[in-house]
């Protein structure tokens, strides 16, 4: 057990300094800085000097090891045009996106998991039919469009939700809908089949011959078995959720991380990008190694590989 | 004297000779969702091949004189806009079928090149293991790691959005699945009697790989191909939708889409009818895709 977590745990660091590697690249792709904040009129020599200063002239290993340094003491450097650090700026706009993103999963979580198991338990009537529709549809569906339709529907048509910004629940309904909707579909599909797979097997037809009435046998014998796939893909969905919300954030303005990232991106404030590609997938990384925890109390199998 | 091991006959397993692949075909057709997904896949490649003949208007030739008409309007020359016109008087119905045009092109390339490229990694880390796998395993870890979109964003933002960039930007970063997928049938078919055979016949590891692995690998990497397809379809339209897709005036569904966000309180039909177009190709795929899955190997789960 022990062993398997200290694994893990080397695993995700290396898979962070990964990450870090891919977004200093990126920055190294968009070629010489220095005439981006020079001014214009500056000489030759003032370039040169400049590069040198700041350490441009550098090979690449060295600029990527100072980079590697500033990002492990949250360091990022200076958002070119808010004229603060990157860091803070993308640190200060997390808790909205986890409140939008933790919403959307908890929604998710709340319709797919009873639609899933409603749906396998009854398969083959009119409720599984609806829920597989449903479910083929949301995940079918691109959240910007379904954004767009429900700020037309609930805003616009009949003004009962607000369209845009942070503010008390109402102003989270309609973005973390629109963010939920994709994971329902999948958590959904996900729940049906994978009880479907569990409701055949034989410890289910013993727990019912001796006698166990229907709804312990779901949602006991059943469910914990079933759950083991569900566990690993809401870590997994957590990623397209904040991925996801840099969409979502820009539909309806929300004063999150993915809004900030894609505002970053057209003004060229790179460092904003990257401490924001880093401080998103570090979340995922670290939500993922605790999903691995939770596994193995959930599957005992796991602690003995 | 010895007999060259070319002339043994070896039961090699191949993919489905002709008629089982009509067997499969019918088998296909009489599940009614698939058929219907691999209707409105036809439709939607039509709709992109011959989009030029199909629609009587220009899909960029602007008419401000008529912006923003409803649907089933009509122009003094009595030529209906049947789903109405956009903020600059362009006709939405040549739109939406013109951009099927990159919404297909960036989807079969960048499948193209994330299959391969995924098929290639599964192929070896599957086969060689060791320290080869656990290397492509760790790189897989990191590509997932990224919330893609973001990271789709960042690198074309810095590249500058055209098509190539795109397509190349989505197909580097969806490997991941496809090896997934494939490495874990090669583990398995690696131990089966006709590798082992094939092995010990002393045929080459590439020859074993394409020859006796490949083409048995193939049907889940299928499967992952078509959803991936659908993924990559709404990814491209949400890229437009930030306006870092295929540049107007090529007309896109996502780009469209955001020209019709701003109109949302006075015109819904700018913003409503690319999003069907999108909702419907991608439906069709993914009923498809469900449907080629159930009826090649229900078991399979991705």
């Amino acid at each position: 057990m022990r062993v398997y977590l200290a694994r893990r745990l080397l695993q995700s660091l290396l898979v962070l300094l990964g990450v870090s590697f891919v977004v200093f690249f990126i920055l190294y792709l968009t070629g010489d800085p220095a005439l981006v904040l020079l001014p214009p009129d500056s000489s030759a020599e003032d370039v040169e000097r400049f590069r040198e200063a700041m350490g441009f002239n550098d090979p690449f290993l060295v600029q990527y090891g100072r980079f590697l340094g500033g990002a492990l003491r949250g360091d990022f450097g200076q958002s070119v045009r808010h004229g603060e650090p990157a860091f803070a700026l993308v640190v200060e706009r997390m808790p909205a996106t986890f409140e939008l993103a933790g919403t959307a999963l908890l929604i998710a979580l709340a319709l797919s998991i009873p639609a899933g198991i409603v749906s396998a338990v009854r398969r083959n009537t009119l409720v599984d039919y609806a829920s597989t529709v449903v479910a083929l549809l949301g995940q079918s569906m691109p959240t910007f469009w379904l954004g767009i339709m429900l700020i037309l529907v609930f805003s616009v048509q009949f003004n009962l939700l607000p369209s845009s910004g942070r503010g008390g629940l109402e102003h989270l309904v309609l973005p973390a809908v629109t963010l939920g909707l994709f994971t329902t579909a999948r958590i959904t599909r996900l729940t049906r089949s994978g009880m479907l797979e569990v409701l055949n097997q034989d410890y289910i037809r013993t727990a019912r011959a001796k006698g166990v009435s229907n709804p312990p046998v779901i949602w006991k014998h059943a469910l914990k078995n079933a759950a083991i796939p569900i566990v690993t893909i809401v870590g997994i969905e957590l990623g397209t959720l904040l991925g996801g919300s840099v969409i979502t954030e820009t539909i309806f303005a929300w004063p999150g991380v993915g809004r900030l990232s894609v505002q970053a991106i057209y003004n060229r404030d790179y460092p904003v990008v990257q401490a924001a590609v880093f401080l998103l997938s570090s979340t995922f990384v670290l939500v993922n190694l605790v999903v691995d925890m939770l596994y193995t109390y959930l599957d005992p199998r796991i602690r003995f590989r | 004297m010895s007999v060259p091991a070319r002339a043994i006959a070896l039961p090699v397993e191949r993919a489905p000779a002709r008629r089982e692949w009509v067997a499969f075909l019918r088998r296909l057709a009489r599940r009614r969702t698939a058929l219907f997904g691999l209707v409105v896949v036809a439709l939607v490649l039509v709709a992109a091949l011959g989009a030029p003949w199909l629609v009587g208007w220009d899909p960029i030739e602007q008419d401000i004189t008529h912006r923003l008409a409803p649907p089933g309007s009509q122009d003094p020359a009595g030529r209906v806009h049947a789903l109405g016109t956009d903020h600059l008087g362009r006709d939405i119905l040549a739109r939406i079928v013109f951009g099927a045009r990159p919404a297909l092109m960036v989807g079969f390339a960048a499948v193209a090149i994330s299959g391969l490229l995924g098929m290639s990694v599964g192929l070896l880390s599957g086969y060689f293991g060791g320290r080869v796998d656990d290397v492509f395993m760790r790189l897989a870890d990191i590509q997932l790691a990224f919330p893609f979109i973001l990271l789709a964003i960042a690198v074309i933002g810095v590249l500058g959005p055209s098509l190539p960039v795109i397509i190349v930007v989505i197909g580097v970063s969806s490997w991941v699945v496809y090896a997934r997928v494939v490495r874990s049938s090669v583990l398995s078919l690696r131990e089966r009697e006709f590798v082992q055979a094939a092995l010990a016949l002393g045929s080459r590891d590439g020859r074993v790989l394409l020859r006796h692995i490949l083409p048995n690998a193939l049907t889940p990497w299928l499967v992952v191909a078509t959803a991936d397809m659908a993924r990559v379809i709404v990814i491209e339209s949400a890229l437009s939708f930030l306006g870092l897709g295929v540049q107007p005036p090529t007309p896109t569904w996502g780009g469209m889409l955001a020209d019709g966000r701003v109109y949302i309180s006075t015109a819904w039909w700018l913003a409503t009818f690319p999003g069907l177009a999108i909702l419907f190709t991608v439906l069709g795929i993914n009923l498809f895709g469900d449907g080629l899955r159930d009826t090649l190997d229900p078991r399979l789960n991705v």
